[in-house]
């Protein structure tokens, strides 16, 4: 068992020119931040270090940090502008019993993160979930469709903070 | 001459007996063997992570209850764990026996129905109303407990809506004696008929380190060998004060990991709750439970992780507080929804009749997949 | 039988044959299915710890009843790319053959449709009707489930008719006849005549046969069950996997017509058991229309006993229904040619040389 700057010194120590940055000021629950072209190198390096041997992703969820410029579009409707969203990552080592909490941050007008389907199959429908309602593009995806919502919705986002429904879908009207 | 032949694709679901709601299943087959599986998710979807965000951290609580309808205690546990952790409060000792004693109650009421649907899924359709039979005597527990028998409102943040019925500890207690000789009479009838044993075991072998690379959390992991339970592996409430086991697959009639196992974890986890429950209401202590109800739920801008063990696997809320009233972002992680992705691994070379097969034992809930 | 009789009565040939032909069928088969139905019911509930139907009439006993008069009232629907032809054939074919098989079954000494002397092999053959009607609903349905039903069906259906002829052919074997009426003539006044407990001679052979005979009989049971589609061996229509197999696309009085060549069958298949084993239409203990000398009243009884030892076995196959779960298809095919063929072949052998000695 490893306790997080145990972790976060052995990342430090292998991707010496990453940005690794640890935060562990917050309260309950301590993260590092990995840039988005990095992660499934990151991740793969944590699954298969024999001391770290991150076996399991948990969780992965999406976040819309909602932390840009609020502007109004045509309609009226308020809309973001910049900002950034984030993808979290819940790691476990089975064998060890440690934990660990990964954060990524990419823009919000065009959210690419790497995909860690190679490294962890759970990730997948975790992934394709994110993209579904958050648009988040995730490279290297063996299969990168919506899941829940429709196959022809093409109205957004819908857990985007400033998503709007749309009034008819497929001559159905929405919002009843 | 050579015989041209060509794959056919077969779609099982959204309305089929066997999909356990409105799962579709995409089967392309080979003859009558699988050689791929697509689930195609979603016709259940409601939004419950949006709905979350314009709500009062109270007001989720009923919408938690429909994800997993078969199990809303732990649902509500789960959730309520989350906030308690994020507010820092420490709910009183007899609120947390109750949450156990429910949420065990749950757990033997789900996995009923796990079993018996399976039953019924492989052509046995008696075991499946026994297996009612016995849920619906946990579900009139709940009803005199709250007042609902599915979805219930009864674990709230800090305590509990009610107290105890003051019948609940004799009638729980008249339950785990009349249904022990049942799950005997279930076993002889369902699990050890040859008919059963010769579908399910060697069916869908999952082995432990594609269960672990998948995510498999619950029954599924555990029937593959491994002895991972978060009631004693990352423990939670109060269960560390109980003495019970985690029955792992063994591959008694087949290899490690197969369908068999799967349906035999249930069975006994149902025993093992059993023993929970009996300690549990033999200690029950007194007190007050709605005591520690904070009246404003205002939690401080930070994320927490909150995870039960739900009857089917690891049940995960990530909750993050902006500091208002509503919480910012819940993602659920919902064990069904991991379980599912591996049906294409698990299928592929069966034939079609394995997949009901399978997909019964993996037990999914279409409300928790879909939210 | 009952034709020679009507003839002398009418003096036409013509109207003695109809009523001969329609007599089943009304005397018998339409409330025996009403009847089966329900009791499939009742025996369902009480195995599940429930009522089953209560509301029509005292403890439901219209049930079935109501159910037909829905069913005659639904629509009748045909998809639009069903083929038309083949699928109104399929319903009536199904049940012909099923209903074709009363014509040759001895319900007593005087209700038999027609004293063939070759009746169980006219049995068997006609039944063999029943798979081309299962086919054709699975073809002509357009429906992938129920091409995987009908497909699974025929399989079946024809794999198990090996067993059920083995066995048939070792009593045949033994008797010398194929006549259903002689069979059950031959087993006249007790029960230890049957050909269950070695036959009516009471010699060495006969202590030597019973063994055999119980195996050939539990064979015949088992893939007699298989042909009549009912769990275990209820794949083609399984419901859990294929909706509800060959007639999944059915509705209206063309299902009625398949689920009551399904009851009609099982009743069938019964009487062929009790015909050849059990001493068909003869009465255990012997006649109370001897005792009483009241000549009028054997045939009654004797009708009384086949009805129930028949309905016996169709009791037996809803109990099988309720209790176990169903087989996969390998397994299945598995169960007809690798035990019960070779068991039934060697049983054939052992009865053959018995019976020379």
């Amino acid at each position: 068992m490893k306790s997080f700057e145990e972790i976060v010194e052995i990342l430090k120590n292998y991707f010496s020119d990453t940005s690794i940055e640890p935060k562990s000021d917050v309260k309950f629950e301590p993260y590092i931040i990995i840039p988005p072209q990095e992660i499934d190198k990151v991740c793969l390096f944590l699954r298969d270090n024999s001391e770290l041997y991150f076996d399991s992703l948990v969780n992965l969820s999406a976040v819309d940090d909602f932390n840009g410029q609020k502007i109004k579009d045509e309609q009226g409707n308020e809309i973001m502008q910049g900002g950034t969203m984030s993808v979290y990552y819940h790691l476990e080592s089975i064998k060890y019993r440690h934990k660990l909490l990964l954060r990524v941050i990419t823009e919000r007008d065009n959210p690419v993160v790497n995909s860690v389907t190679s490294v962890w199959n759970s990730s997948n429908w975790h992934e394709r979930e994110a993209f579904d309602l958050f648009g988040i593009k995730f490279l290297n995806h063996p299969d990168l469709r919506r899941i829940l919502m429709p196959y022809d919705w093409e109205f957004g986002y819908p857990l985007r903070k400033d998503y709007q429904n749309p009034e008819f879908y497929q001559g159905m009207k929405v919002p009843y | 001459m050579s015989v041209r032949t060509e794959e056919m694709v077969l779609n099982m679901g959204p309305q089929h007996p066997s999909t356990h709601g409105v799962l579709r299943l995409e089967l392309t087959l080979d003859g009558e063997i699988i050689t791929k599986v697509v689930p195609h998710i979603g016709y259940l979807h409601r939004c419950f992570e949006k709905h979350c965000e314009v709500m009062s951290y109270p007001q989720v609580i009923p919408y938690t209850d429909r994800m997993d309808y078969l199990a809303a205690m732990g649902n509500e546990l789960g959730y309520v764990i989350g906030v308690e952790k994020l507010l820092r409060i420490q709910v009183p000792e007899r609120v947390e026996y109750i949450r156990v004693i429910m949420a065990e109650l749950q757990r033997i009421a789900s996995h009923l129905v796990a079993i018996g649907t399976y039953g019924a899924d492989i052509g046995a359709f008696t075991p499946f109303l026994y297996c009612f039979r016995d849920r619906e005597r946990i579900l009139n527990l709940f009803e005199i407990t709250c007042g609902a028998r599915l979805l219930y409102n009864y674990i709230w943040v800090g305590g509990l809506s009610h107290d105890l019925h003051p019948d609940f500890v004799r009638l729980t207690k008249e339950f785990i004696k009349e249904f022990k000789p049942n799950l005997r009479e279930l076993n002889n009838l369902l699990t050890y008929n040859k008919i059963f044993i010769d579908r399910t075991a060697n069916v869908g072998i999952l082995p432990l380190e594609t269960a672990i690379n998948f995510g498999v959390t619950g029954p599924m992991l555990r029937a593959s060998g491994l002895k991972w339970d978060l009631r004693k592996d990352d423990t939670y409430s109060v269960y560390n004060k109980f003495d019970f086991d985690i029955p792992i697959g063994e591959g008694k009639m087949g290899t490690v990991g197969d369908s068999w196992d799967r349906y035999y974890v249930r069975v006994l986890e149902m025993e093992e709750s059993l023993k929970i429950i009996e300690q549990a209401i033999e200690t029950l202590p007194d007190g007050d439970v709605t005591s520690a109800i904070p009246k404003k739920i205002k939690p401080p801008v930070g994320h927490v992780y909150s995870r039960v063990e739900n009857p089917r696997g690891e049940l995960g809320y990530f909750i993050i507080s902006d500091g208002s009233t509503s919480p910012f972002r819940v993602k659920v992680r919902a064990p069904s929804f991991v379980n599912l992705q591996i049906m294409d691994e698990l299928c592929r070379g069966h034939l079609v009749a394995d997949v009901i097969a399978i997909l019964g034992s993996v037990d999914i809930v279409l409300g928790e997949v879909d939210r | 039988m009952i034709y020679d009789f009507l003839n002398d009565l009418t003096g036409s040939p013509f109207i003695a044959g109809t009523i001969t032909a329609l007599l089943p069928l009304f005397a018998f088969i339409l409330p025996f299915a009403l009847f089966a139905v329900l009791l499939e019911r009742k025996v369902a509930g009480h195995m599940q710890d429930r009522l089953g139907p209560m509301r029509v009439g005292y403890h439901g006993i219209l049930q079935t009843v109501a159910d037909i008069i829905k069913l005659i009232q639904k629509e009748d629907i045909i998809a639009r790319n069903n083929d038309k032809l083949l699928f109104n054939i399929a319903p009536v074919l199904t049940f012909a053959g099923s209903y074709a098989a009363f014509a040759a079954i001895p319900f007593s000494s005087v209700f038999l449709g027609a004293n063939i002397d070759l009746g169980i092999f006219y049995i068997i053959a006609v039944t063999g009707l029943v798979v081309a009607g299962i086919l054709m609903a699975g073809w002509a349905s357009n429906n992938k489930y129920s091409l995987l039903g009908a497909m699974r069906s025929a399989a079946q259906i024809i794999s198990y008719e090996i067993p059920t002829i083995l066995v048939v052919l070792s009593v045949v074997m033994l008797t010398g006849t194929m006549s259903l009426y002689d069979l059950s003539e031959s087993q006249s006044s007790y029960f230890w005549n049957w050909y269950l407990l070695g036959g009516p001679e009471f010699e060495i052979q006969k202590f030597l046969l019973i063994p055999f005979m119980l195996i050939g009989f539990l064979i015949i049971y088992i893939s007699t069950l298989a042909e009549v589609n009912r769990t275990p061996f209820d794949i083609p229509e399984a419901e859990s996997e294929l909706v509800s197999g060959y007639h999944t696309e059915y509705s209206g009085m063309k299902f009625a017509m398949f689920f009551l060549a399904e009851y009609a069958n099982m009743f069938a298949v019964s009487a062929i058991l009790v015909a050849l084993f059990l001493g068909g239409y003869q009465s255990p203990f012997g006649y109370l229309g001897n005792l009483l000398n009241i000549n009028w009243l054997i045939p009654l009884e004797q009708f009384f006993w086949f009805t129930f030892k028949g309905i016996f076995f169709v009791f037996v196959q809803m109990w099988l229904r309720w209790t176990l779960p169903r087989l996969r298809v390998d397994q299945l095919m598995a169960a007809s040619w690798k035990y019960l063929i070779p068991i039934a072949f060697f049983n054939l052998l052992i009865i053959g040389i018995i019976s020379i000695l």
